[in-house]
């Protein structure tokens, strides 16, 4: 943990008790969103998001494996989280902590639930061969809020992905590399997070902000405004207030990622 | 992230005699960036023709491992490791023999040209994230770990920058490609400090004769010259004159 001076815990908490932030945003104003695609040409998918000062890169691989017993007709997404060293003093080398866990297993919550990939049509034959596709978040620059940038990564690199075909000729799968196909897409879904501080939720907690939060609420949301996954974390509490406070920002804020992410890839049809 | 710019001193000069097309003294197109991330106390970002490198430096900063600290000079760690996404078949996320290996060598590659006796009982971390490989990954990391080292305003004697020179159907050439680094008979990553040449990594993989050792050797140091121009330009770029 960054120890943040006492001064600037002040300062901030009585800028936003004054409804104001240190680096001039409104409460429920995202920083600057950057989008790229297509930036790891091994990669099947590929997208780069800078919020604010965070970085990170998500890049897509598939391969094909066994479908789960319970799941016979369905792929596989596998979702991997890096906090690289490079990204933060405080980011250790070694095997994913708690908070690399939290944050794939957020995203993974909300990609899968959403239903915007239609597992599916991720099945070659029912029972035996089905696409896997591992998702590797690689963190490189962290100032604050990954849910948030890792979930737009994440869903433009799945835009940005494209497969094989694959098809059985006399029990075996051929794959025609020479006609990819764009993923089975359906529906999208994004993240917003907020802090809470003093007593205001506040949209994209910046580092400082993040580490004097009393608590964090993640709200991933589909464009129609319904909401396929939460996650509360921090060690103080929120009221049911704050929470409906936070839905409300989201549903407001989800057609600024929404244009911004279809600025730079467009869903293909 | 992903435009490749071909500086014109690359541009291919004579005939072609390789897969790529390039002459056998010609490295591939190379691209340069310094300090890049917020965080990091140095950094750099190269384009080495597919390869894709990032490196983030920290330090000089107190040591938080005892054993690590010398009472008279800073220690310089690195930690060379592969996106899982930077590979054909994904690679497994977390070290393994060839990245251990692989940092070993780089952070003694530049420790020859690092002042650390100014910073006793410290550490420096040098992060080489490899995005994309293409073959000639340890010497880009090298190359792109002075720039950040640089950037991190690590007072240094020299910049260290590395060169790949090896044995291609039966030809000594610059720079080997992933292509060419499978199907060679020789490959040898060098790195030098280039003010006065003299040799900081060194390691061949492969048969050669003792003549085709020493036309590498000059290869390489030649096309170590070169990059070594690319990365003094980034440096410019950054901080002016």
């Amino acid at each position: 943990m960054d120890i943040v001076p006492e001064i600037i815990r002040e300062n901030i908490i009585n800028l936003i008790n004054k409804k104001e932030r240190a680096d001039g945003r409104a409460l429920d104003e995202f920083r600057k969103i950057f989008i790229e695609t297509g930036v790891i040409t091994k990669a099947e998918g590929s997208a780069r998001v800078k919020l604010g000062n965070t970085q990170l890169l998500v890049g897509i691989k598939p391969q094909i494996g066994e479908p789960f017993p319970d799941t016979p007709n369905m792929g596989i997404i596998i979702t991997n989280s890096e906090l690289l060293p490079m990204a933060s003093p405080t980011f250790e080398p070694g095997p994913p902590d708690e908070r690399s866990i939290e944050l794939s297993r957020v995203v993974d919550r909300c990609i899968r639930e959403s239903n915007m990939l239609n597992l599916e049509k991720l099945c070659i034959v029912e029972g035996s061969s089905v696409w896997l596709l591992f998702i590797d978040l690689h963190i490189i620059d962290y100032d604050g809020n990954l849910f948030d940038a890792a979930v737009l990564a994440t869903v433009a690199a799945l835009r940005d992905t494209k497969l094989p075909t694959a098809k059985i000729e006399e029990d075996e799968i051929i794959l025609d590399y020479e006609n990819p196909q764009p993923l089975p897409l359906e529906d999208t879904a994004l993240m917003c997070t907020f802090a809470k501080i003093g007593d205001q939720m506040i949209l994209d907690p910046s580092l400082d902000e993040e580490e004097i939060l009393t608590a964090r609420l993640s709200i991933g949301m589909r464009p129609d405004g319904t909401i396929c996954a939460m996650q509360k974390g921090g060690e103080g509490s929120l009221t049911k207030d704050d929470i409906l406070k936070a839905i409300d920002i989201t549903k407001g804020r989800i057609p600024q990622l929404m244009e911004e992410l279809d600025k730079t890839i467009p869903q293909a049809r | 992230m992903i435009i490749i710019i071909t500086p014109d001193e690359f541009k291919r000069v004579s005939q072609a005699t390789r897969e790529d097309g390039r002459a056998p003294d010609e490295i591939r197109p190379l691209k340069i960036e310094a300090g890049i991330l917020e965080r990091a106390d140095g950094s750099s970002y190269l384009e080495l023709g597919g390869n894709k490198i990032l490196v983030a430096v920290y330090g000089p900063r107190e040591a938080q491992i005892k054993r690590l600290q010398r009472p008279d000079r800073a220690v310089i760690r690195c930690r060379y490791n592969m996106a899982p996404f930077s590979v054909e078949e994904r690679k497994r996320p977390g070290p393994d023999r060839r990245s251990v290996e692989i940092s070993k060598i780089t952070a003694e590659a530049l420790r020859p040209a690092l002042i650390l006796e100014r910073f006793p009982r410290s550490v420096i971390d040098v992060f080489i994230e490899v995005l994309e490989a293409e073959g000639g990954t340890r010497c880009a990391g090298i190359t792109a770990a002075s720039v950040a080292l640089a950037d991190a305003g690590m007072p240094m004697k020299d910049m260290v920058v590395a060169c790949a020179a090896g044995k291609v159907n039966g030809r000594i050439v610059l720079d080997l490609s992933e292509e060419e680094d499978k199907r060679g008979e020789a490959d040898m990553p060098v790195a030098i400090l280039p003010r006065n040449k003299e040799i900081t990594l060194l390691q061949s993989d492969g048969n050669l004769t003792q003549e085709e050792f020493e036309e590498a050797l000059d290869l390489a140091i030649k096309g170590c010259l070169k990059i070594n121009k690319i990365q003094k330009e980034a440096l410019k770029k950054k901080y002016g004159e």
